[in-house]
């Protein structure tokens, strides 16, 4: 049977959250303004309203409070779905997550398992003011005991969200918040079909000039990237990491021997990063492939700054088509 | 409605008391008691603008006469125009967004005018009312607005610290300011420095809030918690932060706490003077909650209409706080028509001048983004920002930018 529906990143997650909270009634969801309001971005609108104010919970306002409290609801057996409004406000929040989430499976060797996702919209170019813009993913990939999920479309966040509902393990399940309601990225899903495996990464465009690698919202980047460089003559060859923790980078790997050149890609400051985790690895398995050191497109080591520069910060086409020409030169 | 008030139970009500349980209308009738001007609630002006005498804060509006009167309204109405002007300017996308304070000017210019020169403010994001107040130029608050900065007035010279967006952390930094304001030993008597923190009724469920009672409290901090309980946090009521009216928290912590009718500035003067003057004399922190109303929405991204019923806001519009204060100078003779339409152009003018401001607000150019990261350099980050900035020049001399 299919069911072909078709969804931006928004509407797939929301419909993705209603079919794993009729598929289980132990699943909740918890967070500030995602009841009445359906979320700042709407997107639990309509949930309250049908699933009750018991399985979708306005919590008071207070992240260490969410994601504590979720902590003990998994202990009783439920499946909690926290919202952080935005990936600036998580770090009240950071010592239930390193502290008590990520590790309780293994302090009590495996006793205690911790069904919880952190829904984290994350990432800049909405213009907003401080805390609204940021990339801290590194920082969690860096957690032993937590994964860590990056989509980048609407298929992904159809099915992602509701297998990492139905994983055992806590999950930061970071959503690309300038994309969420992209009608460009609206896309035909099954519904009703089968979702691939998650935590794999995915070549999302075959090429042999370069390979660039990405996840969440920059992936469409590399995308138009790709497209623009075909017109130069170029062929590059694009990843979607998908899962940051743990990273699948066995097609990266493939995809260099191919192309012998890589671009890691992210929004993030560029200092202990998963870029740099990236190009640690792939020099590691792929010396002899490489014609060029891995490069790195990326935020820069700054706080993000006012919204009126962030066109400069954020990387863009031309930053990567750039790389890709350094690359090609060495 | 104070008869429907559930207040805590003592231990010595009896397992009865103890064990009774408030409903949720229990709760929120409790919450919204004073609401109405019950006893807890001080008010000197009511909404009609008459004037009620209290014997315990009268003392310290004594010196309020109808010059000093005029000079509080004009406040309110020059702050209502500047924030309904920069709220147009965001829907004609000049500012990236902005915060309202309509219907917390009382609250605001209230407190912000019981400051002296060497107190010290910490706002969250909202206090646009307590800058003016402290003297900063409403105009240097707008580029975070429009996003051309992080914030961007003199600090130390008016006494008002960056806007803090993260909820409740700038609870614990007035904490600690107001610690290192004992430490020095500067309070003990009329002379003595104190600090005011701001922070909305969401704010309260923050651990760093409960943190920043718990410091203050411990080492005697100089420091006034100032709640302003618009209601909302959000789309969240506050009885989804809890079960008691917030200014009776204060007690479990140790220090006083006081309800004040946010929409009255002479009240918000009257309990804020009181509070900052224990705090001069070395018996802070005290704890004010200003109960107020959020008379737009929380911000220009925010639709209140998904959440709240315009009953609510019609209710509400009959306390307006400038309103209050404009009858009770009519009343008793302290301003006529002339005084009010001159308060209005000067409003107008205000705001041609903060419109024109931003404007032509210049754009910060690209390397500030690498300025300012540390104090000390950083040969990282130097490296990043010679390689940006060539790169950005390629462009220039490619003829392409
Ligand atoms: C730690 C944190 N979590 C979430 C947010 C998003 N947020 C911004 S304002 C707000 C509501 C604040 O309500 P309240 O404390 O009552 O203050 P008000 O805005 O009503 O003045 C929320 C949830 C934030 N800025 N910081």
């Amino acid at each position: 049977m299919t069911d072909l529906q078709k969804l931006t990143i928004g509407k797939a997650l929301n419909l993705g959250l209603r079919r794993a909270m009729e598929e289980d009634p132990k699943v909740l969801i918890m967070g500030e303004d995602v009841g009445k309001l359906g979320g700042v971005f709407r997107i639990t609108d309509g949930l309250q309203k049908d699933f009750g104010e018991q399985r979708v919970l306005d919590t008071p306002l207070a992240e260490s409070g969410i994601i504590g409290t979720a902590v003990g609801l998994a202990v009783r057996g439920f499946r909690p779905v926290c919202e952080i409004q935005f990936e600036g406000f998580i770090f009240p929040g950071f010592d239930q997550i390193s502290s008590q989430l990520a590790k309780l499976h293994y302090r009590t060797q495996g006793k205690i398992k911790m069904p919880v996702v952190i829904r984290v919209p994350f990432g800049g170019g909405i213009g907003a003011v401080e805390h609204h813009s940021e990339s801290p993913e590194s920082l969690f990939a860096h957690i032993p005991g937590l994964k860590v999920v990056s989509i980048s479309n609407a298929v992904d966040a159809y099915w992602g969200i509701q297998q990492a509902i139905k994983s055992d393990d806590p999950i930061l399940f970071f959503e690309p918040k300038r994309l969420y309601h992209s009608g460009a990225l609206r896309a035909e899903i099954d519904v009703a079909g089968t979702p691939q495996q998650m935590f794999s990464s995915q070549v999302v465009r075959e090429g042999t000039t370069a390979t660039v690698v990405a996840y969440g919202p920059s992936v469409k980047v590399a995308l138009d990237a790709a497209a623009a460089a075909e017109d130069e003559g170029k062929s590059l060859e694009v990843i979607d990491l998908r899962t940051l923790s743990p990273l699948d980078l066995g097609p990266v790997f493939e995809s260099v021997r191919k192309t012998g050149r890589l671009i890691a890609l992210s929004e993030a400051p560029s200092e202990s990063s998963l870029t740099s985790e990236i190009a640690a690895r792939v020099q590691q398995e792929c010396f002899y492939s490489l014609e060029a050191p891995v490069l790195r497109v990326t935020g820069f080591d700054t706080p993000y700054p006012p919204a009126k520069l962030e066109e400069h910060y954020l990387p863009d086409l031309d930053r990567v088509l750039h790389a890709v020409d350094r690359s090609l030169a060495w | 409605m104070p008869s429907e008030q559930w207040t805590h139970p003592e231990p010595g009500d009896g397992p009865a008391a103890v064990a009774a349980q408030p409903s949720p209308e229990q709760v929120i009738a409790g919450l919204r008691a004073t609401s109405e001007g019950g006893a807890e609630l001080t008010q000197l002006l009511t909404p009609e603008g008459e004037r009620v005498p209290s014997p315990q804060f009268d003392k310290y509006v004594d010196d309020v006469d109808d010059e000093a009167l005029r000079g509080l309204y004009r406040d309110m109405v020059l702050v209502r125009r500047a924030d309904r002007e920069a709220n147009a300017m965001q829907r004609q996308g000049q500012l990236g967004i902005w915060v309202p304070l309509l219907g917390q000017e009382a609250a605001q210019i209230g407190s912000g005018r019981a400051l002296k020169k060497n107190d010290m403010a910490f706002p969250s994001y909202r206090e646009h009312g307590v800058a003016y107040a402290r003297g900063v130029d409403m105009k240097d608050l707008l580029g975070i607005f429009r996003c051309t900065d992080h914030s961007g007035w003199d600090y130390q010279g008016t006494g008002f610290h960056p806007y803090t967006i993260v909820i409740g952390n700038q609870v614990l930094n007035a904490a600690g300011y107001a610690m290192g304001q004992k430490f020095e030993g500067k309070v003990g008597d009329d002379d003595g420095e104190a600090t005011i923190c701001y922070f909305g009724d969401g704010a309260t469920s923050q651990g760093d809030v409960h943190e920043g009672f718990v410091w203050a409290a411990v080492y005697d901090a100089p420091l006034v918690f100032f709640c302003q309980n618009n209601q909302w946090a959000i789309s969240e009521p506050t009885e989804r932060q809890s079960r008691l009216p917030l200014y009776q928290r204060a007690r479990g912590y140790g220090f006083p706490g006081i309800r004040v009718d946010g929409n009255d500035v002479l009240a918000c003067l009257a309990v804020s003077r009181w509070a900052l003057d224990e705090c001069r004399h070395g018996n802070g922190p005290v704890l004010i909650e200003a109960f107020t109303y959020r008379m737009d929405a929380h911000t220009t991204t925010d639709d209140p209409s998904r959440y709240r019923l315009s009953d609510e806001l019609e209710e509400w519009k009959l306390k307006d706080p400038i309103e209050r204060v404009r009858a009770f100078l009519a009343r008793k003779g302290g301003a006529d028509h002339d005084f009010f339409d001159q308060v209005q152009a000067e409003a107008d003018a205000f705001a041609a001048d903060l419109r024109e401001y931003t404007f032509n607000m210049p754009e910060p150019p690209p390397e500030r983004i690498f300025s300012n990261v540390y104090a000390e350099g950083n040969p990282v980050l130097e490296a990043q920002r010679e390689e940006f900035l060539s790169y950005l020049d390629g462009f220039v001399s490619a003829g392409e930018h």
